[in-house]
């Protein structure tokens, strides 16, 4: 059972199906929270992907960033929004259990596979061949692309001042 | 040369981002249609690393961590207007935004 699952296509195939199946979740449900449970189940998907294609650097960035800060800004926002008016009447009410099956079962099947893929010494040996270290990525980020490091950080800082003067309320001189 | 063809990799990023775009033209909801551009960009970078890693290049690893930049700072400023939509809508469909002025 486990021997026809090790080999990197077959967990490269597997995590792209759940990358698929949790995205097509994220945009047919109803409930935002559901949703995003789903999203983030995308991303780690993606970030096994990129694992398995040998850019374990940008699998860590995917986690950390994407799901460990993009997602949390998406909370914050619902969380302030307030769940109460026009989202919660769409969602099921007393079905506690349906609603983290589904987000869950991806996730550990993901898991799976990545245990899978660290155990065989046969798939560490294949990804240690083609990785591309981050070394390699931070001389070309401070070297060629210099520029577009600072044109990104110019981007954020523009997002920063943005973001706070859009949040402002209308007391505090905000205006849309 | 990873084991996994280039072909496979794109087809995955081709079927993410129609996911994403189908639910930015489909979903009213703006919050579902910013998560949907989050799959969008997702799908990009995947087209960027698995051409990154045919080729050994780490060309494709810069370009996602742009690609992470450009998300980042999207979803900053696109959840400040949404929650000025919700403030001055009490809703977050897209058609409210057809009664704004200026």
């Amino acid at each position: 059972m486990i021997a026809a699952f090790s080999s990197i296509e077959t967990l490269f195939y597997l995590a792209a199906l759940i990358a698929i199946i949790a995205s097509l979740k994220v945009v047919t449900q109803k409930n935002t929270v559901h949703a995003l449970l789903y999203l983030v189940v995308s991303l780690l998907a993606v970030a096994v992907c990129f694992y398995l294609m040998g850019a374990p650097f940008a699998a860590g960035l995917e986690v950390i960033v994407y799901a460990g800060a993009i997602l949390v800004l998406f909370v914050f926002a619902i969380m302030m929004f307030g769940l109460k008016d026009d989202e919660t009447k769409y969602a099921p009410q007393s079905k506690g259990l349906t609603i983290w099956v589904g987000p869950c079962l991806l996730a550990i099947s993901l898991l799976i596979a990545l245990l899978i893929s660290l155990d065989n010494a046969e798939i560490q040996h294949q990804l240690s061949a083609t990785v591309i270290s981050s070394k390699e990525v931070g001389i070309l980020l401070y070297g060629p692309y210099l520029l577009a490091v600072e044109i990104a950080s110019f981007l954020l800082l523009a997002g920063l001042i943005a973001g706070y003067h859009y949040a402002k309320p209308d007391a505090q001189g905000g205006h849309l | 040369m990873t084991a996994i063809p280039l072909e496979h990799v794109l087809i995955l990023a081709c079927i993410l981002f129609y996911i994403g775009f189908f639910g930015v033209v489909v979903r009213k909801n703006t919050l579902f249609m910013l998560m949907s551009l989050e799959v969008m960009l997702n799908a990009v970078g995947v087209a960027f690393i698995g051409a990154g890693s045919v080729w050994q290049q780490a060309d494709g690893q810069v370009m996602f961590i742009l690609i992470l930049t450009l998300a980042a700072a999207e979803v900053a400023v696109g959840l400040a207007l949404l929650i000025r939509l919700q403030q001055r809508f009490k809703s977050l469909d897209i058609d409210c935004l057809s009664q704004s002025k200026g």
